[in-house]
């Protein structure tokens, strides 16, 4: 499989991230060479193999349903770019 | 008294018990040796007084007598790893100058048993890359140059900095996280020792996730001793990563010289390429023949889904990096570059916020995990994955205790010599220790030799879940046949 320019762009919007018109062409033909690279994995046969969802075979671990960490807003907006008391800043998003 | 900078781990904790040196000397010793070897860009942050401040509390601490394991040890952190009140940035624009208020559980394990922060080191952006030339930093040197040559070549990557920290006797030892191969490849490119041990058993909380069901974190080291010391560290049970795994942590040091009589290696025939340099050929050889002469059987083994573990996995990885990166939207920390609207802010600043190899991961894995595609793609590589993992589970079923495979497919290269046509060019560098990820598995890179041009190779030794031990015992053969390697200086 292969990716045309209409699907580079539709990519980039899916994971965010801004692409110019002149990086198209570029980006399509790296996207592509991995998608050949990936290609050879259809020649495997998988079928009745169960998909791999854990590399160890432990079950998963569950907490107490506690609160045990918190009161560290202070902590948690230390670092954002804009902020109002312990509020993060962006543009607006409800009309 | 000889070079403090000289010693390995194991010969500096002999001298800091003896009171022939302090810490603080040890620690300034380094810290006089980071500020010459700026050229090399393998530190990205140096923090001098928190060192100074950490040995002191060593020193005292070794007064008293009650001294941790590695008390007074200068290390260096990849800049993957989250300090608290120091700047960690995974080498990304994207966190600018993100300050963690938390410390991630390895390294506050290092701080617990003594060791001493020199810095911070440099590695590829989210720890994409296998040469440390996708940093936001820039990229870092290798010590090692080809003799009678002036060309700077990569130490490899992802744990570029910490390699080639090792290797230029910056620091005692190094953490460093290994997704593909990032532990590994450096290490074999700078004649350094790297373990990536079993998933699960060092706790990922606190490392900048890239691919969290193959992301695992392990030292790099001066040697196999050195290796088993910072590991003991490091690794243990951790209630903040549910993949961690709830084993008690062996006494790795006392693996280090243990008999390795009897034990069964393992030889894969599928990791015998076509167009493989003689030289590492003969090296594969040369380490078999030294197990051997250590009382160890080698037998052929097969691992038939081996070609397919680095297509597989540039599926995986991706996937998983597209949805772990998500968080960088601008909001919460990092880099914001503005936008109309909260979408174009999100697109604005992850365009400009990532790096080329980054962007291209996240395009690739949100293509196959969209909609249509998710079938074809993930799930296919994630049933492959089943099958590497089982051809390993076959192999150790009939009694295979490692096996033993080259640890690159060459030796250092060129910085800006591959990759920039083809991405491809530069994933195949992972192509022998990317099946260890997929598994799970342990491994250990161990300096074996040189190649023609004098740049160091290195062996790579695969074992079974959580026996680390058996590698350290094994890697400690081929160190004690090989010898240590060591750059000459030239910057």
């Amino acid at each position: 499989m292969s990716v045309d320019a209409a699907t580079v762009r539709r990519i980039a919007h899916l994971a965010r991230i801004a692409v110019s018109e002149d990086e198209v062409p570029h980006l399509q033909g790296e996207l592509n060479a991995m998608l050949a690279f990936v290609e050879q994995l259809s020649e495997v046969n998988v079928e009745g193999v169960e998909p791999m969802t854990s590399v160890t075979p432990m079950q998963m671990k569950k907490r107490q349903d506690v609160v045990n960490d918190g009161e560290i807003a202070d902590d948690i907006v230390a670092n954002a770019p804009a902020t109002e008391g312990h509020f993060f800043l962006v543009p607006k998003v409800v009309e | 008294m000889t070079d403090l900078t000289s010693l390995t781990l194991a010969e500096a904790r002999k001298g800091l018990a003896d009171k022939t040196f302090t810490s603080l000397e040890l620690t300034d010793a380094h810290l006089s040796a980071i500020e010459k070897a700026r050229v090399l860009n393998a530190f990205v942050m140096e923090t001098p007084d928190q060192a100074r401040s950490m040995a002191r509390e060593a020193d005292a601490k070794i007064a008293k007598g009650d001294a941790g394991p590695l008390a007074g040890i200068p290390l260096g952190i990849k800049d993957l790893f989250a300090t608290k009140g120091v700047r960690t940035t995974a080498c990304s624009k994207i966190l600018g100058n993100f300050v963690p208020t938390y410390e991630s559980t390895i390294t506050s394990q290092l701080w617990r048993d003594g060791a001493v922060m020199l810095g911070k080191l440099n590695n590829d952006e989210f720890a994409m890359g296998s040469a440390n030339e996708t940093s936001c930093f820039g990229p870092v040197g290798n010590p090692w140059r080809r003799e009678g040559s002036n060309t700077t070549l990569v130490p490899g990557g992802s744990s570029g900095g910490s390699a080639s920290a090792v290797a230029a006797l910056l620091c005692m030892g190094a953490t460093a996280t290994d997704t593909g191969g990032s532990i590994r490849q450096p290490a074999a490119f700078t004649a350094t020792v790297g373990i990536k041990p079993t998933y699960g058993r060092c706790s990922r909380w606190g490392i900048v996730a890239f691919a969290s069901s193959l992301d695992q974190a392990g030292p790099i080291a001066r040697s196999v001793r050195d290796s088993a010391m910072l590991l003991r560290s490091m690794a243990g049970h951790d209630p903040k990563d549910t993949t961690s795994v709830d084993i008690a942590v062996p006494d790795y040091e006392a693996s280090i010289g243990k008999s390795v009589k009897g034990m069964k290696i393992g030889i894969p025939k599928e990791y015998r390429l076509d167009g493989m340099p003689a030289e590492i050929e003969k090296l594969w050889s040369e380490g078999a023949a030294w197990l051997k002469a250590a009382g160890a059987e080698l037998v052929e083994v097969s691992l038939p889904h081996t070609k397919y573990a680095l297509p597989a996995y540039y599926i995986v990885a991706p996937a998983e990096a597209s949805s772990n990166l998500a968080r960088y939207d601008g909001v919460r920390y990092g880099l914001r570059e503005q936008g109309k609207t909260i979408i174009e802010q999100y697109e604005n600043t992850r365009a400009r916020g990532f790096g080329a190899e980054v962007r291209r991961r996240v395009m690739i894995g949100t293509y196959v995990l969209s909609a249509g595609y998710y079938d074809a793609y993930y799930l296919r590589a994630q049933k492959v994955r089943t099958l590497i993992k089982k051809d390993f589970e076959d192999c150790f079923a009939k009694g295979v205790n490692a096996i033993l495979t080259p640890a690159t497919p060459s030796a250092a290269f060129g910085i800006g010599e591959k990759g920039g046509a083809d991405p491809v060019e530069m994933y195949l560098n992972d192509i022998f220790t990317v099946t260890v990820n997929m598994a799970g598995l342990p491994g250990i890179a161990v300096p074996s030799g040189k190649d023609a041009q004098g740049l160091p190779l290195g062996l790579q030794l695969i074992g079974r879940p959580f026996e680390e031990e058996t590698l350290f015992s094994l890697g400690e053969v081929i160190e004690q046949a090989a010898g240590r390697f060591t750059p000459a200086r030239w910057w």
